[in-house]
């Protein structure tokens, strides 16, 4: 690693005045941000670390929406369970100890293709508050790593409205236990809404025709027959673009069946 | 560089670090517990996992600054009072859950760290929970059985392949 300031603000305020210094970085549980600076692929001045905000922690379920701060570890929200769906994918994250440090802003904020938190986060139609304003996840995940955060910008909570049914189905890489790829599936009021990750170069999508078809039918049944182009699928020793296009029907009439 | 305090094993210990040390190199190098192993220093191993206020972490994979007024637990805190061997270790030495013995202290840390959580897992749960500690030599049959031991079940058809 590189050397670099850490400090550790115990307010979201005094987080983000350090966060305006040149080059800071925030620091969440670090359990994909301390493997990239090993790697000397991230040259922060200074890393302003969130894990000791207090107001930044917890999970409050207020009239069916489950409001989780950013710095909640992913075994918090697993031993949660008001939303089981979202409890199940965050208890498949990893393994025991990176769920102990991970935390879902992190998690969102980076939107890792293969991560599974940008799927509930899409599927879910959640909303994403940062230090500034709310963002729909419709217009959060911009990318391969991307987001709309701005500079400067964290992710203070993610708030989900808790859906009539939902699921989530990863069909896992075995070592990383990133998702090769992975389907959240919720049932809402406003409709079907089908978010698959792990399989696009462009990140996390919501698969539309799939989302119709599953609108006047809820059953894996409905998925038959839909299929994907393999053109903006990733390829890699895991998987072909093809085989990934192909897994995304399977995964998402799997995510159906759990869903019930 | 800052000055860093934490509770290990019920003692005091403090040092002077730069922002990049990892918790893993502090506890090893600054507070000399050379117990917790480095295995492959990426996160990945678990061989250097350990209890931070409770909750089993991989200390590679962790600033020393981060555990600043934390409770550290290490495997040379694992042991009885008297020094003999804790349940868990003793089901370790039983069933001959090492070999070589270089992941065993991780081994040992997410075993007590488990049964904390869930004090008479299933064989699945078991082997589910080891998922982030890598065992080169046992293939891992006898460290499920020594666990499963050390939650007092039977264990005579465990693994029995």
């Amino acid at each position: 690693m590189y050397a670099f300031e850490l400090t550790r603000p115990t307010s979201l305020a005094d987080a983000i005045k350090a966060l305006g210094e040149e080059d800071a970085q925030p620091l969440s549980g670090g359990q994909t941000l301390i493997p990239t600076l090993k790697q000397r692929l991230a040259m922060p001045s200074t890393l302003v670390s969130l894990s000791g905000i207090e107001e930044l922690k917890g999970i409050k379920n207020e009239g069916g929406t489950l409001s989780i701060g950013a710095a909640t570890t992913h075994a918090a929200v697993a031993r949660d369970g008001s939303y089981p769906a979202l409890s199940d994918l965050a208890g498949h994250i990893g393994d025991p100890h990176v769920r102990n440090r991970g935390t879902i802003g992190g998690s969102i904020a980076n939107n890792d293709p293969s991560a599974c938190y940008p799927a509930a986060a899409l599927g879910s139609g959640a909303t994403i508050v940062t230090n500034n304003r709310e963002i729909g996840a419709d217009d959060f995940f911009t990318g391969l790593f991307e987001t709309a955060l701005d500079e400067g910008e964290i992710v203070t909570a993610v708030k989900f409205p808790i859906p009539e049914k939902a699921a989530y189905v990863k069909f896992e890489q075995p070592a990383s236990r990133f998702a090769l790829v992975g389907v959240f599936v919720a049932k809402t009021a406003d409709g079907v809404r089908v978010a698959v990750t792990g399989a696009s170069e462009g990140g996390v999508f919501r698969w539309s025709e799939a989302e119709k078809a599953l609108d006047g039918n809820f059953s894996p049944d409905a998925v038959d027959g839909l299929t994907l182009p393999a053109d903006d699928m990733i390829g890699d020793l895991h998987g072909s673009p093809e085989y990934r296009a192909h897994l995304v029907g399977v995964i998402t009439k799997r995510a159906v069946a759990k869903a019930g | 560089m800052t000055n860093v305090t934490m509770t290990i094993n019920g003692r005091s210990v403090s040092g002077t670090v730069e922002g990049r040390t990892l918790l893993s190199s502090f506890i090893r190098e600054q507070a000399g517990l050379t117990g917790t192993h480095v295995g492959c220093d990426t996160a990945q191993c678990g061989a250097c996992t350990l209890h931070v206020n409770g909750e089993s972490v991989k200390s590679c994979n962790m600033f020393a600054l981060e555990a600043d007024g934390a409770e550290v637990t290490t495997i040379e805190g694992m042991a009885n009072d008297d020094g003999s061997l804790s349940t868990i270790q003793q089901a370790f030495q039983d069933h001959h859950g090492l070999q070589c013995g270089f992941c065993t202290p991780g081994m040992v840390m997410t075993a007590a760290a488990l049964l904390k959580e869930n004090p008479t897992p299933t064989e699945e749960e078991v082997r589910g929970y080891l998922s982030g500690n890598l065992c080169r030599c046992t293939g891992y049959h006898n460290i499920v059985k020594a666990i499963m031991a050390a939650s007092g079940q039977d264990v005579s058809r465990i693994a029995a392949e």
